[in-house]
């Protein structure tokens, strides 16, 4: 029996925390009662990447791209869409410029994207291996064991010019070749999935989504250095990612392409899933080795190199989960093929975790060289509630805000360095007029303070000390001096400090230092914050020409600072204010002014 | 399932192809339309629906069709009916189509890009299909 039609339930983290599993239960609960299931096959994928709206809920072959899914609707969708072939039209996605509601080819999220990564998140089932191999899958492998030399794999990735995803964007083939050409008894591939920058989840997603990709990667890498031996080092805070990621383990032993003589060859390896316990400086390849190894996780001085001497002293190729995923495609479809998309220095695609004041916030994978306009105006839909861009942060804690004049660079590894940001592991943090940027870099050196391992003083005592000034200017007692000395300090780090964590620290700061001096000038000479955000600079009080008296402030006020009646109007006693900001967004007669 | 060789994955593939074909609409440009409004499915639509997935299956089309179901046309006399899009061929309505006439739309106008000119009941115009 063949099935007519396909329902595609997003099963990412995201749609999942809003009811997708109930949505999809529902689903096939009411395919039985009204006796199609043999008619509709109803499939949990992984994340389509347009979290903004999810749940959602796709069709096929009708494209139906059905948005904030309820599990209530599934009745609808069944006796409508499967039945009678029409579509529920209230559950179509709409956007602002088109009236009506619009099919999936039209949106404008996924018009700009290219999706290599994410090739098969959301149209396949994570959890099935068939539909994986249905999609080209372990054709990569396949051609390696049967039709390559190890030699033949490395020019193979040279020619595409794949580099790491995970932020410094070191070139995969080299890594590679440096573990080939050492002789040692024993080699190991690891997988770097402690993906730990604020708002990034693009590793989660694809390992969710597609995680026979990454086995069948990890697998490539092991042939080709003579390895047999993998981990992937996964956060404790991913149980879906892990599950789904055991359970492909499994598949692909069953299936013989895992264990000893892979597919009938001489070739032997297989791979095993250790869980990090959360710490941020696990995702550095040396801190995170050592956590592998069952030490604390703290970073060792590099040379030598883990491709050189890593786990347990043995060559170990470590690459991130990102990149891990484009590998299989550069041998199914050809590293030619993978060098002609981006630009000159940085080839392929780059998955963006897009959040903040935008729009459409969501997951979203261009070519290498997309301008950051495309991205936030293009594919995200601009910024929301009709207010100014301010700049988008990218690299997390280790990264820069890219202000509005930059919005038209190609972004690439080289470009966004030059701009004191880097492209990190792929977040993207939109913010918009009501963001300060004093408060931003505080927030991120807060951050790096609890996150530091503490074993190197640079990065110990920086981080403590930037993080101080900061706190000191977003409470209006900052001066001058303090700039130079932000600067001073977030050199020697750089310079100094023991890995990635501690060097790239003062990022954050030393990008907007240069590129929004003026906002730290108005924290520092006019004890201003123009956003609102740093809370010791503002104070609350109550215009009485607009006030009516309705008293909804007084209600909402948690410490009970606000007083007056409906003849004298009300006022707020500064001394207990909280500056918590209700007041400010309950009045709906801008009654109650932020200055 | 036991352990695979090189051949067995290959095999696998594109044995599971064809399932996973089905779920893709990009780069398909052959549309098979079946009309699936009440009138459609008491006069047998569902046959003619799962006759034609079945001969597309077997003619090893899965790649290149789209079969989607729709609601009523407005001929209701002749249901159930089909609508047929493709390259090269002009659009075309087929009518009172059942298991046998659906069979032969996948394998003469769709393979063979003939019209099946008894069956005919809508676009292109008579006159056209008489030259």
């Amino acid at each position: 029996m063949a099935y007519k039609q396909f329902i595609l339930v997003c099963g990412g983290t995201g749609c999942e925390s809003s009811k997708a599993d109930d949505i999809y239960k529902e689903l096939i609960a009411n395919a039985e009662a009204m006796g199609v299931k043999d008619d509709v096959q109803i499939v949990k994928t992984g994340c389509f990447g347009f979290c903004e709206k999810g749940p959602i809920v796709k069709v096929l072959p009708t494209e139906s791209f059905y948005v904030e899914v309820k599990p209530e609707d599934a009745k609808e969708i069944i006796a409508e869409q499967v039945i009678k072939g029409r579509e529920v039209k209230r559950l179509l996605y709409k956007d602002d410029k088109a009236k009506d509601r619009i099919k999936l080819e039209d949106i404008g999220f996924y018009q700009k994207q290219f999706r290599i990564v994410l090739r098969n998140c959301g149209i396949i089932n994570p959890e099935n291996i068939d539909e994986y191999i249905a999609r080209d899958g372990y054709a990569g492998l396949e051609k390696v064991l049967g039709s390559m030399k190890p030699e033949d794999v490395i020019a193979e990735l040279k020619t595409s010019g794949l580099r790491g995803r995970g932020g410094a964007g070191f070139p995969t083939w080299r890594k590679w070749e440096f573990s080939k050409n050492i002789s040692s008894d024993q080699k190991y591939v690891v997988c770097n999935a402690d993906e730990g920058d604020p708002g990034a989840y693009m590793d989660r997603s694809t390992i969710e989504g597609d995680p026979h990709s990454i086995i069948e990667a990890m697998s490539i890498c092991g042939y080709t250095i003579g390895a047999d031996k993998g981990y992937v080092y996964i956060r404790a805070e991913y149980p879906l990612a892990i599950d789904r990621l055991k359970i492909a383990l499994k598949q692909a032993r069953e299936y013989g392409l895992l264990g000893n003589n892979i597919l009938g060859t001489n070739f032997s390896f297989d791979i095993e899933v250790r869980l990090g316990a959360g710490a941020f400086v696990c995702g550095e390849e040396t801190a995170l080795l050592q956590s592998l190894e069952g030490h604390r996780g703290m970073a060792v001085p590099r040379p030598p190199f883990p491709a050189v001497k890593g786990l347990w002293g043995k060559p170990t190729v470590i690459n991130n989960v990102e990149t891990w995923a484009n590998i299989p495609v550069i041998f199914t479809k050809g590293a030619e093929w993978f060098n002609k998309i981006g630009t000159e220095t940085s080839k392929g695609t780059k998955v963006f975790a897009l959040t903040g004041k935008v729009k459409s916030s969501g997951l979203v994978e261009v070519p290498m060289g997309t301008s950051l306009r495309d991205i936030v105006f293009g594919i995200g839909g601009g910024i929301k509630d009709g207010k100014k861009f301010k700049g988008a942060q990218t690299g997390g804690p280790s990264g820069g805000i890219i202000p509005p004049d930059y919005l038209d660079t190609p972004i690439d590894y080289e470009s966004l360095t030059s701009l004191g940001s880097m492209m990190g592991s792929g977040g993207l943090i939109v913010m918009d007029e009501d963001d300060c940027v004093v408060d931003v870099s505080r927030f991120y050196m807060e951050f790096c303070v609890d996150e530091s391992c503490g074993k190197c003083s640079p990065c110990r005592i920086g981080t403590n000390q930037m993080h101080s000034i900061l706190q000191k200017i977003s409470r209006g007692n900052g001066t001058m001096e303090d700039l130079d000395k932000l600067e001073k300090i977030g050199l020697a780090m750089k310079k100094a400090a023991l890995c990635g964590l501690g060097q790239t620290a003062p990022n954050p700061t030393l990008s907007t230092i240069k590129r929004f001096r003026n906002e730290y000038l108005e924290h520092i000479n006019d004890k201003s914050c123009q956003a609102g955000k740093c809370k010791d600079l503002i104070v609350y009080s109550i215009n009485k020409e607009n006030c009516i008296g309705c008293g909804l402030c007084a209600r909402k006020c948690p410490t009970n600072c606000i007083s007056g009646d409906k003849t004298q109007k009300y006022t707020i006693d500064a001394s207990k204010c909280i500056k918590c900001g209700e007041c400010y967004k309950v009045c709906k007669f801008n009654a109650v002014l932020k200055k | 399932m036991a352990k695979m060789t090189l051949e067995q994955l290959r095999k696998l593939r594109e044995e599971k192809k064809g399932e996973m074909d089905k779920r893709e609409v990009e780069g398909k440009n052959i549309q098979i339309i079946v009309g699936m409004g009440t009138c459609g499915i008491a006069a047998g639509a569902k046959q003619t629906f799962e006759e034609i997935i079945r001969e597309v299956d077997a003619n090893g089309l899965a790649a290149q069709v789209v079969i989607r179901q729709t609601g009523c046309m407005g001929l209701c006399h002749v249901e159930p009916t089909v609508e047929v899009v493709m390259p090269d061929m002009p659009d075309t309505i087929y009518g009172r189509v059942d298991g046998a006439i659906a069979k032969e739309i996948v394998v003469r106008h769709v393979l063979g890009k003939a019209l099946l000119e008894n069956h005919i009941y809508d676009r292109p115009a008579v006159d056209i299909v008489k030259q």
